[in-house]
């Protein structure tokens, strides 16, 4: 018996049109999430991991657009279904938490303008209860002395506090689905560790699912069951937590976790991935890793498939560790 | 070790303040109160960089770690104590000596695009300060930063470009490049590598560690990101709202922390290793170094507070050999 799926991405492909050619910034991506578990969506700058969560989202702004695939919500086609469907799932059912708190907050009101707004605009209920509703919000995502709190502006919170006020948006219709971009990032260690806190307690008791898009292996490492590595648009690696960072198949994975300072003698060069990100207009043919790649071979100037090389541990790859011989 | 340390700081405090406005300078005319705000960005802090050694200073935003970087650059004059340059004392040096010093010490900001001219060529960014201060003539300026630019990784073809036609890491690089080009002894890097990709971080960190074997040069590197900071530092010196709570050499320090602090710190670190942690939270927020906490400033999200750590400031002291700690439970009996 599998799970309960709350999402399921198929084939997802979302491109940008760009003097006169044709970026595929998601190409081709397929993955899912259970009820109440956690997806570690991993790349670099530039790999198509945001633009991945912003078409769930539907947030995709031209000249971008989703050019094929299905987003599969508890059986509706997000790719497919209207704006004003979209509009109502959009922080009801689903919700997103960005980078900068200030992209979900208004700067111009209140705390407890926008949350009652919120509420109201999914559900008819009272302004009053509306209000309890945000206050209780603020206190479990851990702000003290929220009732004071709710009648601030969102500059009069610090860094920290302002992303628990997204969380708490976030979580104010008990979405069975948060996208969470990078929502740690600009926090300092303490602060990181206390909003890690608060969304394991909240997706255990709520059973949420979450999609945790970060750049920042050891993040994912301590937070997600599954993970999900982008490299140039395309997944290169996906399986279980453990199994992804104790036996990457793919070379870029493994390089990834290879130059993480931990993971090296302290002191001596880490071991490092040659080159850099190719732009997307101008990637190499076959594997678009190839270049860069310390494995490559003949077989890879033809694109590779994703197989499932062990059991629920797929990568993209022709040459993966552990399974094929090095190259002499 | 104890030979005289490269640069030495001698009880550093930085004050800034907010002339107070016109409104309530009126108003004192009348008997209102004084309203000037002090920022107290660093408050009596003591370090020594020894020759040839990498320090890492660690601590959160708004700690004071970039005034300090600023201040042992020479960029920023510090409102208190004494900076020492090879055992002198910068401020009451000659003004050629003071140059000397300046040249000297050189140092990286974590974004290159606002410290580099946009509308300069990455030539001319790199063979300015060198022709100005006379080290190399105008014929050989070109061979000269050909050679800086190898040294820091880069292509020499691609000098005359401007660096928006770079990716980060190469900006960081011409960053590297700069500063090499004045043969300095010692870098200040301020979160050098925060900015870049795990991968290309990996290629710049590497780049440090092969200009110190190939060129001698003493590191100040700050960072908050402890992983890096264990993996190239000798030394380590956590900072918390404008003061140093601990300082040990680098194994010392991640194995036998002393300050609560320095504890917290290490522990809220996700690691690589861990898988499905059970994150716990540090209480409470950076207090505003506007109205620090008085006592030990760490007093108010600290596990093992008590009484006298809220009156009296802890001094920072020896607990063991090589290893300094500014923590009033060392007094206690255990």
């Amino acid at each position: 018996m599998t799970p309960t799926v709350t999402l399921e991405v198929r084939d997802l492909s979302t491109h940008f049109h760009a003097s006169g050619t044709t970026l595929k910034a998601v190409d081709g991506v397929s993955f899912s999430v259970a009820r109440g578990k956690v997806l570690g969506l991993v790349g670099e700058s530039g790999s198509g991991k945001t633009v991945t969560g912003f078409s769930i989202m539907r947030l995709v702004d031209p000249p971008g657009f989703i050019a094929g695939g299905s987003i599969l919500f508890q059986g509706l086609d997000l790719a497919r279904i209207s704006n004003e469907e979209m509009r109502r799932l959009r922080g009801n059912r689903i919700a997103m938490i960005f980078q900068d708190p200030m992209m979900t907050l208004n700067p111009g009101l209140r705390v407890d303008t926008q949350m009652v707004e919120t509420i109201l605009a999914h559900e008819s209920t009272s302004r009053e209860e509306a209000r309890q509703r945000a206050r209780d919000a603020l206190g479990m995502v851990g702000i003290p002395s929220p009732d004071e709190r709710l009648r601030s502006y969102p500059h009069q919170f610090s860094g920290g506090m302002r992303q628990r006020v997204a969380i708490a948006i976030a979580m104010l219709h008990r979405p069975e689905l948060i996208i969470a971009d990078e929502p740690t990032t600009a926090l300092d260690v303490t602060i990181q560790g206390q909003i890690l806190a608060e969304v394991q307690k909240l997706t255990r008791q709520f059973g949420t699912s979450l999609i945790w898009i970060s750049h920042d292996l050891s993040v994912v490492a301590a937070l997600a069951d599954e993970i999900a590595v982008m490299y140039a648009g395309r997944l290169v690696e996906q399986g279980e937590v453990g199994e992804v960072l104790d036996r990457p198949l793919h070379p870029y994975t493994k390089g990834l976790i290879d130059s993480v300072p931990s993971r090296n003698r302290r002191g001596a060069p880490l071991r490092q991935i040659q080159g850099m990100t190719p732009s997307l207009a101008n990637l190499p043919s076959g594997c678009s890793f190839r270049t860069r790649c310390p494995r490559a071979a003949e077989i890879c100037q033809q694109a590779p498939a994703t197989r499932e090389w062990l059991p629920g541990h797929t990568a993209r790859c022709h040459r993966p560790h552990h399974l094929v011989e090095e190259p002499a | 070790m104890s030979s005289s340390p490269m640069v030495e700081l001698v009880g550093i405090a930085k004050r800034f303040s907010k002339p107070a406005g016109i409104a309530s300078r009126i108003a004192r005319r009348f008997g209102g109160p004084e309203r000037a705000t002090t920022v107290h960005a660093i408050d009596g802090v003591d370090l020594a960089i020894a020759r040839g050694q990498v320090l890492g200073l660690v601590g959160e935003s708004g700690c004071g770690k970039s005034t300090l970087g600023r201040i042992v650059a020479g960029i920023m004059p510090p409102s208190e104590g004494e900076v020492r340059w090879q055992g002198r004392n910068v401020a009451g040096a000659t003004r050629a000596e003071a140059r000397k010093a300046k040249l000297g010490i050189q140092m990286i900001f974590q974004d290159p695009m606002s410290s580099l001219n946009p509308r300069m060529r990455v030539a001319d960014i790199v063979g300015e300060a060198p022709l100005v201060h006379g080290l190399v003539g105008r014929r050989e300026i070109d061979a000269y930063v050909d050679e800086q630019l190898v040294s820091a990784g880069l292509d020499p073809a691609y000098k005359r470009r401007y660096p928006h036609q770079f990716s980060g890491g190469q900006r960081q690089r011409i960053s590297i490049a700069r500063a090499l080009a004045v043969q300095p002894q010692f870098l200040v890097c301020d979160e050098s590598v925060a900015a870049l990709d795990v991968s290309i971080q990996a290629q710049v960190i590497n780049l440090f560690l092969k200009l110190r074997e190939d060129l001698d040069l003493t590191y100040l590197f700050i960072s908050h990101d402890l992983g890096v900071v264990e993996h190239l530092s000798d030394r380590v010196a956590i900072m918390y709202l404008g003061r140093i709570v601990e300082e040990a050499p680098t194994g010392e320090i991640f194995a036998r922390a002393n300050h609560p602090y320095t504890q917290s710190l290490l522990a809220a670190v996700p690691k690589i290793e861990n898988r499905k942690t059970t994150f716990v939270a540090v209480k409470g927020e950076i207090p505003s170094p506007l109205n620090p906490p008085a006592g030990c400033h760490f007093h108010p999200r600290c596990p093992h507070a008590f009484a006298r750590c809220r009156s009296e400031r802890p001094a920072i002291r020896q607990i063991a050999p090589d290893h300094f700690s500014a923590c009033h439970l060392n007094d206690e009996p255990r």
